[in-house]
């Protein structure tokens, strides 16, 4: 393939994985900007809105656009209600240490993942796309009569591709607008910026954690769901995930909705450019070599504010 | 023996009718009292090295099931030299460190009489040399060239399943006759993908064609469709095998590649194990071509054996489960553990097997194997053994997806499958 096609490609497919990055580290980044928690479990409850949609899907049967429509609505619901339980539960009663949360997601990571794989099993599973053209894109070339267009071999992308690039800037641009634009939103920003003043003005701040904790979690739950129909559904899926979005999330700055974006985009790109012209162990080598650069150079990240 | 001769009861006739007695209501005891008269009435114990979780865990689950149902006949028919057989699992995570901790386990805590049953290459390699130090038998369901590589040792064997190398030696003249001689190969980036790209590419040389691009893609990679520009644009055929949870992803991802304009595609069933074929996104494999190990749709020819081995193991004839249609077993490979579980019957038998201190002579007694019939007892079809390398050979499918279902197109004969020895394991020293 031409280098220019080739470009074009290694782009989209670098833009799909950036998206559903940007969807699950928006949420880990939520949850450690208001509530300090570092939460390992973040990619189970990824891959639980994965394999929920799976379950769903089928439950619901009545074609693919309806199975997809009832997952996209009940999956993310379902897995934010099972964070928040976990959160009253578990991380409340941990007084919300950082240490001890941490050991405790842990703890919440292997427990979700063996009941997954008791309860739905090691198959990976998959989930018919609700649509699924394959759109071949035409590339510009300069002939003796000036540009051409042509179609090269194998420059494609699904419709379904697109769908999710342009779902997630959707999401994130609605989380950006309930975080900054409404009284909710109000209320976990300021108890981001400091839990005690907010209690002191009446902010019920447990309730927000767990408000908070159940969002993060149906962020990744969501994203879970975007991905089942180009992936499938595997109890194992939410390990890979989980690192790039603490890698994303590193860069970008904990806590900052637009830094993570930022850098998921950077990371994806740089993931599906540097995997196709040079090798995928490459990508990762970078990508965690930034993540050094990063917490040597600029420790709270690319936008994360100094802590005051 | 423990018992002393007694002299001659007079009442001889009595002892007679007592013992008749006793044989009808032995037939009605439960089925592990009828061992009471072998010498040791302790069942065999066969430590099973079973996937149970990680990337392994689709095959360890239908390892599991058909090692059960070989093990529930075995029993049914008497056991092994009159000792019932009880198989101790142990999950290795599909992990090479595991795996050796698991070996270990077997033999110094569950006083395991051999150790069998692992699949994923990288934890044979993992796990072999602790059984060889442990001086016990390991009887591996692999499919990798490494026990007739001579990289491991005397305690390690695979009789139940053929190796990478002889399944692509007799993969290429298929190939490079019936599909084209430009072939690019796509594998996944460990042992069990290198043998395949070594092998093959080799064996289409001397077929007259020609691998002229190789896609080595890591093992844990979950999106592919980057990978394809790599293809040269002139390659008459795909051969491709991917193994792991991303097996759909990387089949259909090829599809929405390729759109209308796809080469010869040919491909290891390893690439869809367990994997439904009516799965969305697989409608562009429609008219490829698969090896199989062992077919998984019933053929029109079926034989008795697969007949019985389906019904045993509970499989219906699409390969799924009798128990729910969406649940696609691992068809190709799982033979092997049937029919390595027969191997150690035959082998303990022939040795006079009592207990571990026997287990050198189980060893020679399996090395002495040659020809094993198609049977109940080797349903994917003759073998041969060559005790020299460890490794079982046998004959090879090819398959054509139509109307959503595998039929067999080719049946590479057993001659087709051999290669000459790299090793001579029964040189070596215990």
């Amino acid at each position: 393939m031409d280098f220019g096609p080739y470009l074009l490609l290694a782009s989209l497919e670098g833009a799909v994985t950036a998206a559903v990055l940007a969807l699950m580290a928006a949420g880990l980044s939520l949850v450690f900007g208001v509530m300090r928690v570092v939460n390992v479990a973040h990619g189970e409850f990824y891959m639980l809105g994965a394999v929920l949609a799976w379950v769903v899907a089928s439950a619901v049967g009545g074609g693919p656009v309806l199975g997809f429509v009832a997952a996209l609505v009940v999956a993310p619901l379902l897995v934010g209600a099972l964070a928040a339980a976990a959160d009253v539960t578990v991380l409340k009663r941990l007084d919300y240490d950082p240490e001890r949360t941490i050991v405790a997601t842990i703890g919440l990571l292997y427990i979700l993942q063996q009941l997954t794989l008791m309860g739905y099993g090691p198959e990976a599973r998959p989930v018919a796309p609700p649509f699924n053209a394959r759109l071949a894109l035409p590339w510009v070339e300069w002939g003796d009569a000036g540009p051409q267009l042509y179609w090269p071999w194998g420059l494609s992308i699904t419709s379904y591709k697109l769908f999710v690039i342009g779902a997630a800037v959707a999401v994130l641009a609605g989380l950006w607008l309930f975080m900054t634009r409404t009284r909710v939103g109000l209320v976990m920003r300021a108890t981001q910026l400091d839990g005690e003043m907010a209690q002191a003005f009446g902010i019920p701040v447990e309730r927000v954690y767990a408000g908070v904790f159940g969002l993060g979690a149906a962020l990744a739950a969501l994203a879970g769901v975007l991905i089942v129909p180009i992936q499938q559904a595997h109890y194992l899926m939410g390990g890979e995930a989980l690192l790039l979005s603490f890698i994303v999330v590193i860069i970008g700055g904990l806590g900052s909705l637009a830094g993570t974006v930022i850098a998921a985009v950077l990371i994806g790109m740089s993931d599906g450019i540097i995997s196709v012209f040079f090798s995928p162990t490459l990508a990762k080598i970078i990508a965690t070599l930034l993540v050094a650069f990063v917490l040597v150079f600029r420790p709270r990240g690319l936008m994360g504010k100094a802590a005051r | 023996m423990s018992e002393s001769f007694k002299p001659a009861d007079p009442a001889r006739r009595g002892a007679l009718k007592t013992l008749a007695g006793a044989a009808a209501g032995a037939a009605s005891l439960p089925l592990w009292a009828r061992y009471a008269g072998a010498q040791s009435a302790e069942p065999i114990r066969i430590g099973f090295q079973m996937h149970a979780t990680g990337i392994g865990a689709a095959y360890g689950r239908w390892y599991d099931r058909t090692t059960r149902a070989a093990t529930s006949l075995i029993n049914e028919a008497g056991g092994i030299n009159g000792r019932p057989v009880e198989i101790v699992t142990e999950d290795d995570g599909t992990d090479p460190k595991r795996g050796a901790e698991v070996v270990e386990k077997f033999a110094n805590q569950h006083n395991c009489d051999v150790g069998y049953g692992t699949l994923f290459s990288h934890v044979v390699m993992g796990s072999a040399p602790r059984a060889g130090e442990l001086k016990m038998p390991y009887f591996v369901v692999s499919e990798g060239h490494h026990v007739a590589s001579g990289a491991l040792n005397r305690w390690t064997v695979q009789p139940g399943i053929c190796d990478v190398k002889s399944q692509v030696l007799a993969m290429a003249p298929f190939v490079s006759q019936t599909l084209g001689k430009k072939v690019t190969m796509i594998f996944p980036d460990y042992a069990f993908g290198h043998d395949h790209r070594d092998f093959f590419s080799e064996a289409m040389a001397a077929n007259g064609g020609e691998v002229i691009a190789k896609l080595a893609i890591p093992p844990t990679e979950t999106s592919f469709t980057k990978y394809f520009p790599k293809i040269p644009r002139e390659t008459e055929v795909i051969y491709h095998v991917m193994v792991g949870p991303a097996v759909l992803t990387f089949v259909k991802e090829m599809g929405e590649f390729f759109g209308p304009s796809r080469p010869e595609i040919f491909g290891f069933i390893d690439s869809l194990e367990a994997v439904d074929l009516s799965s969305p996104g697989l409608e562009f494999l429609e008219g490829t071509y698969f090896w199989e190990g062992m077919p998984r749709y019933a053929q029109p020819d079926q034989t008795p054996y697969d007949a019985h081995y389906r019904a045993a193991v509970g499989v219906d004839e699409t390969g799924a489960s009798v128990n729910d249609p969406k649940d696609v077993s691992t068809y190709a490979h799982m033979f092997g553990c049937w029919e390595t579980l027969y191997v150690i019957k035959a082998g303990m038998e022939a040795a006079g097997y009592q207990g571990p201190a026997d287990r050198q002579k189980l060893i020679e007694a399996v090395e002495a194997m040659t020809d094993m019939p198609h049977s109940n007892e080797h349903p994917q079809g003759a073998k041969r053994f060559n005790g020299k390398t460890h490794q079982v050979f046998g004959p090879q499918y090819i398959s054509k997806l139509e109307g959503g279902r595998l039929d067999v197109i080719h049946t590479a004969s057993l001659e087709e499958t051999f290669y000459p020895d790299e090793v001579d394991y029964t040189a070596r020293s215990f």
